[in-house]
């Protein structure tokens, strides 16, 4: 047909986990762009390969580790060709070609041809009886060996070779390991850890001849036993050599790509052929290959962006961690613990309760973990690892812990709770009452496997949030070997993969300057998002894009659409601004006639030295506004992800220890902010001397007067976490008091995640990068200053004189209709 | 049951709401980014929070107290929360919003 568009040909090669990965989440992206041809050897669909040791070990069943049924191919139009291998591809004529000969050709070619068990080249390793752990026909000879076989030999100590030997003894086999190396997992452990691991495999029965080299396979035509260099000889019904894995390059070597040890991809995942990309175990990137499932995961995502045309996802590699899938050991590995020069270690060992964690650091930053015994913090190190976190100010805690380093999101509100040492009784989410128990329960029986579904059916954690990590600690320990960890970069919420950083970095880069536009861009899911994503987006609309975005009030919660509280009746608080905290009997006056008015029944002072009329009714809203504009009051923005309010003493005007006028300091800052969005609330304080009568040591930003100038603090928190702020500078006049605090909000204005306080931001980028760039650099202080000030010329605008006095947006305050009984 | 004129559809903003007030408490009356009117009890089967003032997306509500997400059409609550609010029959004709109210009440 003449208006029918012909689709390009995308030939995958490769029917695993990471191709088929590709192809589901370039189907999100782009349904028609393509007619997709895969290719696979095996003769089944796509199944989990991580998941082989539990089908092994009989607690899983094929079935349950099948990913892509036959029917999803052909639901998706794929053409699937199994068991047809490809023999070669032609880049001249674009075309690749099967055994059989048949030509099949492409515009867009995927390998993903995975990885080959090694062989080790010995002497009978083509009798029968010897195999690899690879693949679901492996895993079938296993279990037939194992039910008349006795005894088994595992060459290989690594995660694989003992996920195997568990699963053969859990089939009733007695089962010797036998490992080149002194050290059992020696690429995810260190002696002391690998030999605690030893030790607790022998008293499972599990046998080991290490370090051991093979030398032969004896036997006729079935294996019958194995020989070492050393002489000793050893019966065996059954051989599994389990000793590694090599990226299958052949295909792509053949055809003239460029290979090291993988294949050799950028980090758009495109091969040295522009046409050709790669992913999953048969690549190589910067110059690591993987082997484990989260990396493949994020390959995947990059190259089904790029697939899609929509070219703008990078991949900057994996940070891995592992997990032994033996039942009942807790082995937790990540990162790079090999030690060495410029390293830091820091060592826990408690041999009698079998407990040993050893940390290693470099620049203040975690670079590797190895837990055994004990892995509830193992999510949490691994976090702070791939977040390349500035761990030197909790790092005499560290070792402990997530719960005592008293860590945004870990230990809770308690701040001392592990989950292992709760009973079932204890309270877990305060603010939803939810125990331990009901949480376990929710998981076993409703097979949750993610704190967002435990949020979702429990309630727990989806309050504050300050107990998610020890929720996180009650799906680990309850799930054991089956919970897989957070995502690398969390997506921003369920409408979309990217996170909040790739959101905010993308919007700037391909300057999209409304919601709609970045949804679009950006492969939304919903089209018009949720109530999480549209203020986030709208958010960072507001912060890209000052004096020409245009502020979506259907995307902001009705506090901030509203300029007041929303109470639990479905009335509101209002907040007038007082300037520093200070007021005047006329503004009193004013607010007094006010509440009498209209009868609001309760008036109140604020934390933030503010009064609050609580109570009032929606309709009213515009009538209270007019009357405190009319005495000169405008918004206090006790609502705003913004500038809240601005604490002081008396100082100088009249304490007798005053050192500066904080005071004239605070009102000078608050004239200077009001009206700034920010990610989360902003509380700033002024104290006029170090006995620091506004509690600025608590605040987002604190300033402390000193008789010689001013001492800026910043990242305090007085509500979920109590923290103490940070010491930023001393500076010795207002004027440079006041460029400071103001760059130190546009870096966070700039930088800050939606809804992520300013402790936890400078958690995130680290104390010293945030002193770099508004303390040590100047030049970049005054360009911050400068583009808060900028952007401030679009946002100090009274909200409720526009819509008070000029009617504004009318009908969020009239009903559209009444009715009456007739 | 009977049609009850309520008002024009453009009253209310693309992805709002508007309230129409009832003897026996407020009817919250939607308008999806796909232009479909929805009206329901302004009350969340949570703990009576205000659904009019709501975050609306695709055909959902977020009740402003909770986050309990609500369903435009007929008034269930996303699973696994439970509970329902009460839903309205709606008609527009040439842009003029209905709703399917009882014998017993009237436009004032």
């Amino acid at each position: 047909m003449l208006d029918k568009v012909k689709k390009q040909k995308l030939v995958v090669i490769g029917n695993g986990m990471a191709g088929m990965r590709t192809i589901e989440l370039l189907l999100e992206r782009a349904p028609d762009l393509y007619d997709i041809t895969v290719f696979g050897a095996e003769p089944h669909g796509n199944y989990n390969r991580i998941l082989l040791s539990p089908v092994l070990a009989g607690e899983k069943t094929v079935d349950q580790i099948m990913l892509n049924t036959l029917d999803w191919y052909e639901a998706n139009n794929i053409t699937l060709r199994k068991g047809e291998k490809v023999t070669m591809i032609d880049r001249r004529s674009l075309e690749v070609v099967t055994g059989a000969g048949d030509r099949v050709p492409y515009d867009k070619l995927l390998i993903a041809t995975g990885s080959d068990p090694i062989v080790l080249p010995l002497p009978g390793k083509d009798l029968t009886g010897v195999v690899g752990f690879r693949d679901i026909y492996d895993v079938d000879r296993m279990i037939e060996a194992a039910k008349s076989g006795k005894h088994a030999i595992v060459i290989g100590g690594g995660l694989l070779g003992l996920e195997a030997a568990n699963g053969l003894m859990k089939r009733g086999m007695s089962v010797t390991v036998v490992h080149l190396m002194e050290t059992l997992m020696e690429r995810q452990l260190d002696a002391i850890a690998g030999g605690l691991l030893k030790a607790s495999l022998i008293e499972r029965g599990m046998q080991f001849k290490m370090p051991a080299q093979t030398q032969a396979i004896l036997g006729e035509t079935h294996v019958t036993g194995v020989r070492f260099a050393d002489g000793e000889e050893i019966s065996a019904d059954l051989v599994v050599m389990a000793v590694g894995i090599r990226p299958n390059i052949e295909l792509a070597k053949k055809a003239g790509i460029y290979c090291e040890r993988g294949i050799v991809v950028s980090d758009a995942m495109q091969t040295y052929d522009g046409r050709i990309y790669a992913v999953g175990e048969c690549v190589q990137h910067r110059r690591q290959t993987y082997g484990l499932v989260a990396p493949l995961w994020d390959q995947a995502k990059v190259c089904a962006n790029h697939l899609a045309l929509k070219a703008f996802a990078t991949y900057k590699g994996s940070s891995v961690s592992t997990k032994l899938k033996v039942t009942g050991i807790d082995l937790f590995s990540a990162g790079d613990f090999s030690g060495g020069k410029d390293t830091e270690e820091i060592v826990l060992q408690d041999a009698a309760r079998g407990i040993y964690k050893r940390l290693i650091l470099k620049d203040k930053k975690l670079i590797g973990a190895v837990l055994y015994g004990d892995t509830a913090d193992g999510a949490w190190y691994f976090q702070h690892l791939r977040d390349g976190t500035d761990v030197s100010q909790m790092r005499e805690r560290l070792m402990f812990g997530a719960a005592h380093v008293g860590d945004g999101g870990k230990g809770g509100h308690s701040g001392q709770n592990a989950a292992a040492a709760m009973s079932d009784e204890a309270e877990v989410c305060g603010c939803n009452g939810v125990c331990k128990g009901t949480i376990i329960k929710a998981i076993t029986e409703k097979k949750l496997f993610t704190i967002d579904d435990v949020r979702a059916h429990t309630k727990a954690s989806s309050s504050c949030g300050s107990c998610s990590g020890l929720v996180e600690q009650i799906l680990a320990s309850t799930l054991g070997g089956n919970y897989s960890e957070a995502p690398k970069s969390k997506p921003m919420c369920a409408c979309t993969d990217y996170s909040h950083d790739d959101v905010k970095r993308i919007i700037l880069e391909q300057k999209l300057k409304t919601i709609p536009e970045a949804m679009d861009f950006l492969e939304w899911k919903k089209p018009d998002g949720c109530h999480s994503c549209r203020p986030a987006l709208n958010y960072y609309m507001l912060a890209s894009w000052p004096g020409e975005y245009k502020d979506d009030m259907q995307s902001r919660f009705i506090n901030e659409r509203v300029h007041a509280n929303i109470q639990k009746d479905g009335t509101y608080s209002v907040v007038p601004r007082m300037w520093g905290g200070v007021t005047t009997p006329d503004e009193l006056r004013a607010i007094a006639d006010v509440a009498d008015k209209f009868k609001i029944p309760t008036v109140k002072v604020t934390g933030g030295q503010r009064i609050d009329l609580l109570g009032v009714k929606k309709d009213d809203l515009p009538a209270v506004w007019a009357d405190l504009n009319d005495a000169g009051m405008v918004s206090g923005h006790a609502y705003a992800k913004g500038l809240r309010t601005v604490k002081t003493c008396v100082g100088t005007d009249w304490c007798r220890f005053g050192t500066q006028d904080s005071t004239g300091l605070g009102i000078r800052l608050e004239k200077f902010m009001w009206g700034s969005w920010t990610p989360a609330k902003v509380k700033l304080a002024v104290s006029g001397c170090p006995r620091n009568c506004a509690e600025a040591t608590c605040k987002d930003v604190g300033v402390i007067c000193v008789d010689s100038g001013y001492e800026i603090q910043f990242a305090g928190a007085a509500g979920l976490h109590i923290k103490g702020t940070e010491f930023l500078v001393k500076v010795a006049g207002e004027d440079e008091a006041l460029e400071v605090i103001v760059a130190l909000t546009q870096l966070y204005r700039e930088q800050g995640r939606y809804l992520e306080r300013m402790y936890k931001w400078c958690d995130r980028v680290g104390l010293d990068n945030i002193k770099k760039a508004v303390v040590e650099d100047i030049a970049q202080r005054k360009a911050l200053f400068a583009r808060f000030a900028y952007s401030q010329q679009f946002a100090q605008i009274d909200p409720w004189k526009e819509r008070a006095a000029k009617g504004q947006e009318r009908h969020e305050f009239t009903p559209l209709a009444e009715l009456e009984l007739v | 049951m009977r049609w009850i004129d309520i008002g024009p559809a453009s009253d209310i903003p693309k992805l709002g709401a508007r309230i129409v007030r009832g003897p026996k408490g407020d009817i919250a009356v939607f308008r999806t980014a796909d232009d479909e009117i929805f009206a329901l009890d302004d009350r969340c089967p949570h703990k009576g929070g205000p659904l009019s003032q709501g975050i609306v997306h695709d055909h959902h509500v977020t009740c402003p107290l909770h986050n309990f997400v609500i369903s435009l059409s007929d008034g269930e609550a996303r699973a696994p929360d439970k509970g329902c609010t009460r839903a309205y029959q709606v008609r527009v004709v040439n842009g003029l919003i209905s709703l399917a109210l009882p014998e017993t009440v009237a436009a004032k």
